[in-house]
């Protein structure tokens, strides 16, 4: 972490971003950065629009307005609704991971695990049967899913064990940016402890920038390093994570933090 | 660094006007006064002990010092990689680069993660800093035995440890980088007195390496041995709005 650090540049711009469906407003004049590893949580409750904002940044829904724009490998900075719908899928095949809440969503659940794994390194150009084979085991061993398993179909799967596939699939291609939509959603509180360790170990390994989808303030404190509390499709609050936690400004955010049941 | 530490300037932090009020929006916006005007400095090398009975705002000037609390007004500058650095005015990328190499902070309670061991949690801040994690693990070892933390312990998550036994964590894993501003929280509350001891010792040698120390601290026996000054939160009291 010491000596000369290539983060002094936003991996990701969202400037002015707002979409509107009709007369309904989605999310409106949102504006923030990422940098390279760093975790950013997008925390509010149903309807906040915080899933239409993750939508919008990862090119999975034409924002109204506003721009999103992209630092690639090359350092060159794009405008990803600039950019060609090929030069978009390559960017999401190779460079990003989109993990969804529910893993069938991510997931090819007729085929097996390993194919599961092994698709995503085919996709961005790797042939040999072997090595595939070899990295989807591996990928397997680090998300805690048994070798034994690998012929298997996800669909035999838990649903923790899906989503731990789902993000093996995703961060096998050693992708710049994931996007994580209620990642530990659907799942029982000890499989989402499980999951959460995981998540966190590996970003910070792997060094990854996290764009991390939540209504659970304790996912956002585990996971994220800065957060952005929304309501009604508006940024409420933006800040150092701990800090938007423990001395909330707005009204709402502190609403939301009160809000949270004592164990 | 002792070479660049003896040339460089000797304040490590230095507090001007800090204030702090809660506007508690859900009781209809009732504003609770904390602090105003803290003004204070601290050099490497020294040890300031915040005064004061509770309520004073002690906790609170603590947690503005970490970024922690966001300030109502004033500043918090900190030598951070050779340069004076306003914490209070500090984007959140600034401040989470300043607790990885400059602020270290001993809380009062640990915050445990599910399923990380003990041993990794000490070791954490290292790895963040980019030690090699067998050596970060090797000196988490070594402090955590000097601490008494039995080795048993180690390999387990400390969310069911005992008070003691997690406050001893988080003295190690505050005290295993050698950050130049330390800000301890009651670091020696729920210790018995071999392991108080054992702290204060830990102190005086963070003193001696020209570490600034911030601390609270209720138990007297310790304030008096491990302070250079005390300062008193009571002058800074906020007057009522």
């Amino acid at each position: 972490m010491s000596g000369p650090r290539e983060d002094d540049q936003p991996l990701l711009s969202v400037r002015g971003l707002g979409k509107r469906y009709g007369d309904r407003v989605g999310c409106r004049d949102v504006s923030f950065d990422v940098w390279p590893g760093e975790v950013l949580a997008i925390v509010g409750e149903s309807g906040s629009g915080k899933t239409t904002l993750l939508n919008c940044i990862s090119t999975r829904l034409e924002p109204t307005t506003g721009a999103v724009r992209y630092r690639l490998r090359d350092g060159q900075e794009r405008d990803l609704y600039e950019m060609s719908e090929a030069e978009r899928r390559l960017l999401m095949r190779t460079d990003w991971g989109f993990v969804h809440q529910n893993p069938a969503d991510g997931l090819r659940m007729s085929v097996s695990a390993g194919a599961n794994v092994g698709e995503r390194l085919m996709a961005v150009g790797q042939r040999h049967y072997g090595n595939i084979r070899g990295t989807a085991a591996n990928w397997l061993e680090r998300v805690e899913i048994a070798e034994d398993r690998i012929d298997d179909r996800p669909r035999d799967f838990s649903g923790g064990m899906r989503q731990r596939l789902q993000i093996a699939r995703n961060l096998v291609t050693g992708p710049r940016l994931v996007f994580m939509d209620e990642p530990t959603g659907g799942l029982d509180v000890s499989v989402q402890a499980r999951l959460l360790d995981l998540v966190r170990g590996l970003v910070a390994d792997l060094g990854l920038a996290a764009i991390v989808v939540t209504h659970d303030l304790a996912v956002a404190r585990l996971l994220s390093h800065r957060m952005i509390v929304m309501k009604d499709g508006a940024v409420i609050e933006a800040g150092l994570t701990d800090r938007v936690l423990d001395d909330p400004q707005a009204p709402y955010t502190q609403l939301l933090v009160s809000s949270i049941l004592q164990v | 660094m002792t070479a660049q530490a003896q040339q460089a300037a000797p304040v490590a932090v230095s507090v001007e006007a800090l204030a702090k009020r809660f506007t508690m929006h859900l009781q209809g916006g009732i504003e609770l006064p904390v602090v105003e005007n803290v003004t204070f400095s601290v050099a490497k090398g020294e040890c300031v002990v915040l005064g004061g009975p509770s309520g004073a705002g002690k906790s609170s000037v603590m947690k503005m010092l970490y970024g922690n609390y966001a300030a109502g007004g004033g500043a918090i500058w900190v030598r951070h990689h050779g340069e004076m650095v306003d914490l209070v005015s500090a984007d959140p990328r600034q401040v989470i680069a300043m607790r990885r190499d400059t602020i270290g902070y001993v809380s009062q309670f640990l915050r445990t993660v599910p399923r990380v061991s003990a041993l990794d949690l000490v070791a954490e801040p290292l790895i963040a800093r980019g030690t090699d994690s067998e050596e970060a693990r090797e000196r988490a070892r070594v402090l955590m035995a000097r601490l008494n933390v039995p080795e048993r312990l180690w390999s387990l998550p400390p969310a069911t440890f005992s008070g003691g036994e997690q406050q001893r964590i988080n003295i190690a894993r505050g005290f295993i980088t050698d950050h130049p501003v330390l800000l301890l929280d009651e670091p020696t509350a729920s210790l018995d007195a071999l392991n108080r001891e054992i702290v204060m010792a830990m102190i005086a040698e963070k003193k001696a390496a020209g570490v600034a120390q911030i601390g609270i601290f209720h138990d007297e026996d310790v304030r008096d041995a491990v302070a250079d000054r005390i300062i008193d939160m009571r002058q800074f009291a906020a007057a009522a709005a």
